[in-house]
């Protein structure tokens, strides 16, 4: 059964950047984007490929609340981002972020670090989340790890981790960075299947659309999975459009992506 | 040979009018300088955790109370036997060597009781409970959000709307603040003990009740105050500058061990600076 759209999401776009600067994690001061115009809507699953250094988790970081742009115009279903004031923090937790490394609670368990959101802005008593947990738990094949520590887990796992986590508070927004990063191929498919029933609002979601964006360096991976396409090179963001213009590029890095240059795809 | 007057005195006198080597003076500016930057950082840092302990006193009970509790075990339940151990070793040092000297003025046993007041309650005991807590769970601090820090976890509670300050300073400042004042106390009960056992070892012909009275007439009602707020404060200050070196700033895992031992010798410039403001509370009182 189809559940109804927010109506934030409904009147207008879920994201909306107008001559954004994104500056820099590790260096602050620095621009790494320039004049980024971006638009998301509800539902859409964004792919945004770049190289290595291209500056994919500052623009991850920056989408996900973490840093202010540098410049421009940043809107979150309708609000300027930054938020830092506690009262429209929910408005904020509309958006989930997963990072590429997971960057989970390292000395708490599986189970504490998807329990940790929960108890922190719902006051969930632990016996009260036994249940959702559990159940997210084998949504994301983690059952087996739950009373493992996090910081013992395998990378493949713990990025999964961080996936679980994002997901406790139902956000309307999954941001993701690299989640594709160092993966064997049973896990990266498990992402790719996992991420389109987000997408398709399939499972658990009953039918309410998740919107996504990820970002990522190989885009054969993604060529027949995400819905619109984006770039970032030479530090712009550059948008593609839709699947079905992938294939046919005119753009020298598309191709490079797409791996087409090195004769495999 | 007169070389020390012939050679020594006039070069020496020349050297004391000489203006300082460039390379002297450049290291002082910079140790001024970077004692200045720290200071300031640490008081940004203790006024931020002000703010959220007062903003967000209420907020997610379920979560921060467990934690304090934990800090709590951690800087005072489980360091109770290593205090049980200094405090007994230190009131057998004190009195020995009280001992030692009363005795050659015939005053050892009328001295002993207020030399443990004025010694071991008014400034070891606070003292030397905070530089102990300091050097066990102070350094554990630092390691702990340094390696959280630079593991991504502070950007984690971050993207999950979880104050970093409120969920991983501010249980700390609480925890370490009453667990010290609970060693101290423990501290200053075990030293007066184990000061007693030396004397009565030594056979200092002097009753239990006597000492005690001793105690309890050179105590004031300010003693009281004082030990408890500046055993507060040392914990409080202890967690700060701690967890201020830990998160301040996003640390490489190889910088944790510098900022360690930076937070260990700020640790103990700051408790004796508080310290020596207590001294003049004493005087003007």
């Amino acid at each position: 059964m189809m559940m109804d759209p927010p109506s934030a999401a409904a009147n207008g776009p879920v994201i909306e950047m107008s001559g954004v600067n994104v500056g820099s994690m590790q260096q602050p001061g620095v621009t790494v984007l320039e004049d980024v115009d971006w638009r998301v809507e509800a539902g859409d699953y964004w792919l945004i490929a770049g190289m290595h250094g291209s500056g994919k988790s500052d623009f991850v970081a920056m989408t996900g609340g973490l840093m202010p742009p540098r410049a421009g115009s940043y809107r979150l279903f309708g609000r300027e981002m930054p938020i830092f004031d506690e009262e429209e923090l929910p408005e904020r937790l509309r958006l989930g972020l997963v990072f590429e490394d997971g960057h989970l609670l390292h000395r708490l368990t599986v189970a504490e670090n998807l329990f940790l959101p929960l108890q922190y802005h719902r006051g969930t008593k632990r016996h009260e989340a036994t249940e959702r947990v559990a159940a997210m738990l084998e949504l994301t094949g983690l059952t087996h790890w739950a009373d493992t520590t996090a910081g013992s887990l395998g990378r493949n796992w713990q990025k999964r981790v961080g996936l679980a986590r994002a997901l406790m508070l139902e956000p309307e927004v999954l941001v993701l960075d690299h989640p594709l990063g160092g993966l064997d191929l049973r896990h990266t498919t498990w992402w790719l299947d996992f991420l389109d029933q987000l997408s398709t609002g399939g499972g658990f979601l009953q039918g309410r659309r998740m919107t996504l964006v990820a970002t990522g360096e190989d885009l054969r991976l993604w060529q027949h999975r995400a819905g619109n396409f984006a770039l970032l090179k030479q530090g712009r963001l550059v948008t593609l459009g839709k699947r079905s213009v992938l294939a046919g590029h005119s753009e020298p890095l598309v191709k490079e992506l797409l791996a087409e240059g090195f004769g495999v795809g | 040979m007169d070389s020390g007057n012939v050679r020594g005195g006039p070069r020496l006198q020349l050297l004391s009018r000489a203006p300082l080597p460039e390379a002297y003076t450049n290291h002082a500016g910079r140790w001024v300088v970077l004692f200045l930057t720290t200071v300031q950082g640490v008081g940004a840092f203790a006024l931020i955790t002000l703010g959220v302990m007062i903003t967000k006193l209420r907020a997610a009970p379920q979560v921060t109370f467990p934690a304090i509790r934990r800090e709590l075990a951690r800087s005072g339940l489980r360091l109770l036997p290593m205090f049980l151990f200094m405090s007994a070793a230190t009131g057998l040092v004190v009195i020995g060597q009280a001992i030692l000297l009363l005795t050659k003025v015939g005053a050892n046993t009328l001295l002993l009781g207020p030399i443990m007041v004025y010694v071991v309650v008014r400034e070891l005991g606070p003292l030397l409970t905070a530089l102990l807590v300091l050097a066990r769970s102070g350094t554990a601090n630092v390691i702990e959000l340094g390696t959280a820090r630079a593991l991504g976890e502070v950007e984690a509670l971050e993207a999950l709307g979880i104050d970093p300050v409120h969920y991983l300073v501010m249980p700390r400042v609480v925890g370490m603040a009453l667990g010290v004042m609970a060693l101290t106390v423990y501290f200053i009960i075990g030293t007066l003990l184990s000061g007693y056992l030396c004397a009565f070892l030594n056979d200092v012909p002097l009753r239990p009740g006597d000492y005690f009275g001793q105690l309890a007439a050179n105590l004031t009602g300010l003693d009281f105050v004082i030990v408890v707020v500046k055993s507060c404060l040392f914990g409080a200050l202890i967690a700060i500058i701690t967890c201020y070196h830990g998160l301040a700033q996003r640390l490489q895992l190889d910088e944790i061990s510098r900022e360690t031992v930076s937070a260990v010798g700020q640790g103990i410039i700051a408790c004796v600076l508080v310290d020596a403001v207590f001294i003049f509370i004493y005087l003007l009182s």
